[in-house]
């Protein structure tokens, strides 16, 4: 299914635009008509981090005229291996500025837009309500569904990306004419059951993969060429080299676009996904130490006046990164499974860590569950350890 | 009936690590089941505990999602393919 383009085009291209974006113009579908909308064109792109940057460099060498960026998070060394518009000499800067100096450079012709806070249901209409499209890169399921709902409410188009790993996932989303975000995922996974790329990891050059794909489709979208990635669903799978289309529907029941929608308006999105899971969050009450009273712990029981074992519950491959002294890695996992419950005596009080607290709250959940009355878990994990401690350690 | 199933990153713990491993069935339900006897756990990810399709987790039959079809009861035909596909929420 084709579609109308979103954009009119703009009055007139300059000399100098004919000059810079002549090899878009020599292209019989973009031609001078799909420059001048992309002139006129205003998007918003939600996070300049690892689908933003290459969103971000390839949306304003195309020149979309106007570009929003709505980042609040600064740049951070661990950024630089994948988000590709900030640079070393960025470092602690925010990342909306370092977005905005990185478009000059590429291209001074496009108006850039700084929306340098974080998106929340008091400003995200109004913000969203200055832009033809929306490009997606966040990082988590509360701003995912936020997003969407906004877009839906205000009948805007826009562009969905998300990457795990080595796994990328791409569509667009478009109420009006066809499905929406909670007609291909209704409700949002449980804490903890699904690790984010700070937990998980992330292939860099995924970003770029799946970044351009959502250029690829803004461009079409404003233009009106090709078929849009709607009702589509883009998989891709890096270590096969294998990309997917599926099929995704109008979900006649959708809470928000469906036939008799039960989301009307914006609705409490941390509530809604959840930071961390009920269980958790009970089982964490009265059981969180913090890193002082953890070390004040470990070296009573280096003097024999106190015993106890120190779990760590990340993965192995963080475990290599950093640790806490006299910890011993058993992963989350094997604490869902129930394997990690054989290697723990109902003895000993086991205190649990993971990298800041959240994994570990769940593990404290199942052992509380089992029997384990006096287990706690360190608030704040091995950063805060690294951070108020041993600050020799890398963090990550 | 055999089939082929994807298997999602987040699921190869699971599976060794393979991204696509062959179960029998001549439902999905059927499928799924296979599946968990090869590989122990497995199934528990993909339906909740009242033996529905978790909600943020996609399962298609060739190109279609089967919520749209007769969901565990959909036929899996020989050499189909099955994929799993759980919400990712990563863009940092």
């Amino acid at each position: 299914m084709s579609l109308p383009p979103l954009v009119e085009p703009a009055e007139e291209l300059t000399i100098d635009e004919v000059r810079r974006y002549s090899r878009h113009l020599i292209i019989p579908d973009v031609g001078m008509s799909g420059q001048k909308r992309l002139k006129n064109a205003k998007v918003l792109v939600i996070g300049a981090g690892g689908l933003g940057s290459p969103a971000l460099l390839y949306l304003a060498a195309a020149g979309v005229g106007t570009i929003g960026i709505a980042e609040f998070d600064e740049v951070d060394e661990s950024n630089l291996q994948r988000q590709i518009i900030h640079g070393q000499s960025d470092i602690g800067k925010s990342k909306a500025l370092s977005a905005k100096e990185s478009i000059a450079e590429a291209n001074p012709y496009v108006n850039v837009i700084l929306h340098d806070e974080r998106l929340d249901n008091d400003n995200v209409m109004g913000i969203f309500e200055q832009y033809d499209l929306i490009v997606d890169g966040t990082d988590n399921f509360a701003t995912r569904y936020m997003v969407n709902d906004a877009a839906v409410l205000l009948k805007k188009p826009y562009v969905w990306g998300s990457i795990y790993r080595f796994d990328g996932q791409a569509s667009v989303f478009w109420a009006e004419n066809g499905p929406c975000y909670r007609c291909l995922y209704p409700e949002p996974p449980p804490p903890g059951m699904v690790p984010s790329c700070a937990e998980g990891g992330v292939l860099g050059v995924l970003c770029a993969s799946i970044g351009s794909i959502q250029v690829n489709e803004a461009i079409k979208l404003i233009t009106g060429i090709g078929e849009p990635l709607l009702g589509k669903l883009m998989i891709y799978d890096a270590l096969e080299m294998e990309y997917r289309k599926l099929a995704v529907r109008k979900d006649p029941n959708c809470a928000i676009c469906g036939e008799n929608p039960t989301v009307t308006e914006l609705i409490d999105y941390d509530t809604f996904c959840g930071a961390i899971s009920t269980e958790a969050a009970d089982a964490a009450a009265d059981a969180t130490i913090s890193v002082t009273q953890l070390e004040t712990m470990l070296k009573e029981r280096d003097n024999g006046e106190r015993d106890f074992v120190l779990v760590d519950v990340r993965e192995p491959n963080e475990f290599e990164i950093n640790r806490i002294p006299g910890s011993v890695l058993i992963p989350k996992g094997d604490f869902l499974n129930g394997t990690a419950l054989e290697k723990l005596s109902q003895d000993k009080p086991v205190v649990l860590h993971c990298k800041s607290g959240v994994r570990s709250a769940e593990a404290l959940a199942v052992l509380k569950g089992a029997g384990y009355g006096d287990a706690v878990h360190v608030g704040g994990g091995v950063v805060a350890w690294v951070n108020q401690i041993d600050p020799s350690q890398p963090s990550y | 009936m055999s089939v082929s199933v994807r298997i999602p990153t987040i699921l190869r713990t699971y599976t060794g690590g393979d991204s696509e491993v062959t179960a029998e069935g001549a439902t999905l339900s059927e499928v799924l089941e296979n599946l968990d006897a090869s590989y122990p756990g497995i199934k528990g990810r993909i339906l909740d505990d009242q033996g529905s399709i978790r909600r943020f987790v996609n399962v298609y039959v060739g190109n279609d999602d089967v919520r749209f079809l007769e969901a565990l009861d959909t036929t899996t035909p020989d050499g189909a393919q099955v994929s799993v596909i759980p919400a990712v929420a990563g863009g940092c």
